[in-house]
């Protein structure tokens, strides 16, 4: 199959982008100044990131198609007000991860922006969830742009008027040069900052106007630093078809009010779990010196015997110091609980640590 | 001091009596982006031509450290492991990673010059 690209990928290649494939996609994965000055300016100024790659799927309909979606979803939907987004999750009967996301209400219907690798997935699951009679459309005509960073409400406020009186977690639409941007104050950082939908066609121009006020293109490579630093999962890494939101220690993005009736997929193995725990939980990881834990590093107690797995491990530019994520035992998820990490054949000491490793206070309410 | 001498593997080694000098390679540290973690080999261990003799990591990735020829290390930079930042800033200057007391000379034979080197680094990473 061939590689697909962004609409920025002419942008990113100008800005001396690597590329590495995601998800099918040709991605920057840094650019010339690399992954830690990326970072670095990301947490001080801000950055500008490219997730076109990523599913923006609108789904249009009366009002039975909210009731449809609390079927799916475990969310008070009812509820959810007009601009206003919630984290989620699509699962199995399980309540296996297929995917986590951001379910936005929109006029007349929901805006469900999905994982990259999963979107295809994700739409037939719920075309075949979901009655015909909703107009579903995973649109590739737009892209989506992340900006992220203290400057970041300052710079996009100077191209499009009012961004600034967006709280955290809603959304609406703008207009700009002729054309309806969805925009979000979101992101995955740990900083506050917007992702923009715009069409295919004008988004390079977009990115432009950021870079000329002073805001940089950052690549996949700190995208994935800044967010483990913040605590924040990654699909296929910290979740997938194998594990719970009860398990991914994810509880808070479960509605309340669902939880006393359940009626969405898997609701039976979420309640039993919160009842009576589940067997592994996912927490932060802080591994002693400057030792890094990666991806399906082994974690053992004292007596030898394994305990879990590290999910996904870094250096954290911001901490300055190894971080990493993974599932323990129950038993072995309090914080401070001392572990063993085997690297390289050896165990080295590491502790179980809150999350996240680094907190910043998005911003809630318009000052 | 000998000419300059690299591997492969993307390390570079001189010599001064029977004493070499190695490390890795600025083409490397390109390759490797931000390195953020070293691991040296133990003073007075022996290490065998093209073994492992080391570790780097960048926060993308962990890549192990050969050795250009065998011999005794007998000395080790412990400043690259207390800032592997160095690394990437000196990596064919002060941030050498070991010295060894070496074997058997004529293995240094079997490496490339500076010439050849460029020349491979360049073919190999397009």
């Amino acid at each position: 199959m061939e590689i697909k690209k962004t609409s920025l990928n002419k942008l990113h290649q100008i800005n001396k982008a690597k590329f590495v494939e995601f998800a099918g996609y040709e991605m920057p994965i840094q650019y010339g100044r690399g992954i830690i000055e990326e970072h670095k300016f990301t947490r001080s100024h801000s950055g500008i990131f490219d997730v076109s790659h990523m599913g923006q799927l609108f789904i249009y309909g009366d009002g039975s198609l909210t009731e449809e979606l609390e079927k799916i979803f475990p969310l008070d939907l009812k509820n959810l007000k007009l601009n206003c987004s919630k984290y989620s999750f699509l699962m199995n009967e399980d309540a296996g991860i297929y995917d986590d996301l951001i379910i936005t209400k929109i006029e007349e219907g929901y805006l469900i922006i999905l994982n990259a690798a999963c979107k295809d997935k994700d739409f037939e699951i719920l075309s075949n969830l979901l009655s015909s009679k909703f107009k579903m459309n995973l649109d590739n005509n737009r892209s989506l742009i992340a900006i992220q960073g203290p400057k970041s409400v300052e710079i996009l406020n100077s191209i499009i008027n009012d961004v600034d009186k967006l709280n955290f977690m809603t959304g609406n639409w703008f207009d700009s040069d002729n054309q309806k941007l969805f925009i979000t104050r979101s992101g995955y950082t740990g900083e506050d900052g917007f992702e923009i939908s715009i069409s295919n066609d004008k988004a390079e121009k977009f990115v432009e106007n950021l870079i000329q006020k002073g805001a940089q293109l950052i690549g996949l490579g700190a995208r994935d630093t800044l967010r483990l630093e913040a605590g924040l999962c990654l699909y296929g890494h910290e979740l997938d078809i194998n594990k719970t939101p009860v398990e991914a220690n994810l509880r808070w993005a479960i509605s309340k009010s669902r939880l006393s009736n359940g009626g969405f997929i898997g609701s039976k193995t979420i309640m039993s779990q919160i009842q009576d725990g589940a067997s592994q939980i996912r927490v932060g990881i802080k591994p002693e010196g400057r030792l890094i834990a990666r991806e399906k590093t082994k974690i053992f107690d004292d007596q030898d015997k394994q305990i879990g797995e590290i999910t996904s491990g870094t250096f954290g530019p911001s901490v300055n110091g190894p971080i990493a994520m993974g599932y323990v035992d129950k038993d072995f998820s309090k914080v401070d609980t001392k572990i063993l990490i085997e690297v390289r054949g050896k165990k080295h000491p590491a502790s179980v640590c809150a999350l996240p490793f680094y907190k910043k206070n998005y911003v809630k309410g318009v000052n | 001091m000998s000419e300059v001498k690299f591997s492969k593997e993307h390390e570079w080694i001189t010599l001064e009596g029977d004493v070499a000098t190695v490390g890795i390679t600025k083409h490397a540290t390109e390759m490797l982006g931000d390195i953020v973690f070293a691991e040296l080999p133990e003073k007075g261990s022996n290490v065998e031509k093209d073994g492992t003799a080391g570790v780097v990591e960048s926060t993308k990735a962990a890549s192990d450290v050969y050795t250009p020829v065998s011999g005794e290390v007998v000395d080790t930079n412990q400043s690259i492991v207390d800032d592997p930042a160095k690394i990437n800033e000196d990596p064919e200057g002060g941030a050498w990673f070991f010295k060894l007391k070496i074997k058997d000379s004529s293995e240094l034979d079997t490496l490339m010059n500076k010439e050849e080197y460029d020349k491979f680094a360049k073919e190999t990473s397009n």
